[in-house]
């Protein structure tokens, strides 16, 4: 059974449509990154999740209830706010205990639990200073650990690393996933971070203008992506434009390539990552070959990035640096498509821009 | 920007002239007035310079206590009225639309204006029984007859209160603006109902800024010198009534001296509290 159902989810703000219809069932203790460049829709889903925006349409149903319109202070969700949103006028303990407080709960109650929760984030000791003595980490985790007071039912995050320099959140993603793993907690965090979304989430929801265009684990994200925009937005794509001229056959710029998986007739998109682009000396024979010019290579340590010219589109590949061809800039190259690589998408007209 | 302190001559010299207009029209003045406190009246006469303080004495008559508790008093509850209804006031304002908030700005810039004359007058026709809102009540239904309402103590708290609360929302306003608004957000995801995030974090988050508006305005309070005496009786005349009698109409130079030293010096000491709560909260 789905912990959460958001159902046709939509957020109008007068001619502007922030939300466009979101539907996605997630399961109990699943980790959900919502992922998307600015302006989205992914904080407006979030916050319509938490209570904080009215919904203009849709429903919002948590273990069978519905709280479309039940006001944000009755959802008992915890949520961490992109600014954290520490209260300054009192300490990280009182922060903390802060929802306590407001359900009438003894002072030794919430001195209790404030130190429970900071042991759970791994900040013993703090219980007594001013949030504004802390440091961005250390706030970061009160945050965080006020959030979970309650032992809330779903655990919402609004790009609650941005504030971290790149060493913190690197650690801090680590142990934010560990901490959801131990808790199993149902959490959904806003990102506009692909390598944060696809290292901490069980499920990858890609969001642009307001549309949910896939949702699914991280690895089907990256090789099995539903769009030209989600193939282009996680990690790096070659996407070539083609017509299927016959079943299995596909013309594109420079040749023909022969895959399994085509439409019978029509235009198609394919998607092939760089990494799986393999590059052969020029006059070498194979299937799925195109030949091309190197325009531009470099090393980068683990491997190497050639950029290739196929008439006139710019291919990229990456290859390990023992498999490298002898051949310059300027010299002719041959670059494979192997069948299994090449994802097939609706064609760019389709594309929701 | 560049933020060093300034060096030289040249690079003071943009505050020379303020300087010298605060020194020239206030700091010579109110010395004068300190050394006047200090003379002796001469019956039917001025003062002639002395060293007496025979006039800072006459602070702990009855009267003279009457008097200053209750201006003290009034200003006190102006401030806190003001700042009780500006706070809530304010607070919505800056969850306007941008274009809104200028516009409520503009208007209470504009009251802001008003004279203190044109206030008193305004209140005291509002209250009057011949063409006041008593008026409007019995056309209503909810009054057998029109009375007068000023002046009273409520009229005059009324007035004080009007010409106060823009005052006020002004002096709010920057704090207000610059608080985080999820702080009331992260309250309302924690359990709390919109009223009591309100009381439970914003209030007490901005308690410095309150505590500092509530002086500023109480300062601002203190002076008021019309409208006691346009919409309020006698007894409601404030110290800055009891001065200018002295001074103008009673010829009594050095009493009227003391009491205004002793105004501006209690002015300082709580625009001094003021300016040290404010300060607390910027580094916090």
């Amino acid at each position: 059974m789905s912990a959460l159902v958001l159902d046709g989810l939509t957020k109008r703000y007068g001619p502007v449509t922030a939300v466009h219809g979101a539907s996605l069932r997630i399961p109990h203790g699943q980790f959900v990154c919502l992922l998307g460049p600015s302006g989205c829709g992914k904080t407006t889903l979030l916050r319509m999740i938490a209570g904080l925006e009215d919904p203009s349409g849709g429903r919002l149903v948590i273990d069978g209830r519905d709280i479309t319109t039940a006001p944000a202070h009755t959802r008992e969700f915890g949520m961490v706010f992109q600014s954290l949103a520490l209260f300054p006028h009192l300490t990280a303990g009182e922060n903390i205990a802060y929802p306590l407080r407001i359900r009438g709960a003894s002072k030794a109650e919430q001195r209790k639990r404030a130190e429970e929760l900071l042991e759970l984030v791994r900040l013993p000791g703090v219980a007594d200073r001013p949030v504004s003595k802390l440091s961005g980490g250390q706030r970061q985790r009160v945050a965080i650990a006020r959030a979970l007071a309650l032992s809330p039912k779903l655990f919402l995050l609004d790009e609650p690393l941005s504030a971290l320099d790149a060493k913190l959140r690197e650690a801090m993603q680590i142990e934010l996933k560990q901490l959801q793993q131990r808790l199993g907690i149902t959490t959904i965090v806003v990102t506009h971070d692909q390598r944060e979304a696809m290292t901490m989430a069980d499920l990858v929801v890609v969001m642009s203008q307001g549309r949910i265009h896939q949702a699914a684990p991280p690895m089907e994200v990256y090789r099995q992506p539903a769009d030209a925009f989600v193939a282009d937005f996680i990690g790096m794509t070659n996407l070539l434009e083609g017509e299927v001229t016959a079943p299995g056959t596909a013309i594109v710029p420079g040749g023909t390539l022969h895959l399994p998986d085509l439409p019978p007739t029509g235009r198609v998109l394919l998607s092939v990552r760089p990494e799986d682009v393999v590059v052969h000396p020029a006059g070498t024979d194979g299937p799925n070959r195109l030949t091309g010019t190197l325009s531009f290579m470099r090393d980068l340590g683990a491997s190497v990035e050639f950029r290739i010219d196929v008439a006139g589109r710019e291919i990229v590949a990456l290859s390990r640096p023992q498999d490298r061809p002898p051949v310059a800039p300027g010299g002719a190259l041959s670059v494979e498509f192997p069948p299994a690589a090449c994802v097939v998408l609706p064609p760019m007209a389709e594309r929701p821009q | 920007m560049i933020r060093r302190a300034p060096r030289g001559l040249a690079e003071h010299a943009p505050i020379l002239f303020p300087a010298l207009m605060l020194v020239v029209f206030f700091v010579i003045p109110f010395s004068l007035m300190i050394a006047v406190s200090v003379f002796r009246r001469v019956p039917g006469g001025f003062y002639e310079p002395d060293l007496v303080f025979a006039n800072y004495e006459r602070f702990l008559t009855a009267f003279f206590g009457g008097v200053m508790s209750f201006s003290l008093g009034l200003a006190a509850l102006v401030a806190v009225l003001s700042v009780g209804i500006a706070f809530p006031f304010t607070y919505r304002l800056v969850k306007l639309p941008r274009g809104a908030q200028i516009r409520w700005l503009v208007f209470l810039l504009s009251i802001l204006s008003l004279s203190e004359v044109i206030i008193g007058f305004a209140w005291s026709t509002l209250l009057s029984r011949t063409a006041g809102i008593t008026n409007l009540f019995v056309a209503l239904g909810l009054m057998a007859e029109p009375q007068s309402l000023s002046p009273s103590f409520g009229a005059l708290l009324a007035g004080l209160v009007y010409q106060a609360f823009p005052y006020t929302v002004l002096v709010l306003y920057p704090a207000l603006a610059r608080l985080d608004p999820y702080l009331e957000e992260a309250a309302r995801t924690l359990g709390s109902s919109p009223l009591r995030a309100f009381f439970t974090v914003v209030v007490p988050g901005l308690r410095n800024t309150i505590v500092a508006t509530t002086i500023m305005v109480f300062v601002f309070a203190l002076g008021s010198y019309l409208l006691p005496q346009l919409l309020g009786r006698p007894q409601h005349w404030t110290l800055s009534v009891l001065i200018t009698d002295q001074a103008i109409y009673q010829s009594n130079m050095p009493f009227a001296a003391a009491m205004a030293v002793f105004l501006v010096l209690v002015s300082l000491a709580l625009v001094g509290l003021a300016l040290l709560a404010g300060r607390r909260e910027e580094t916090a």
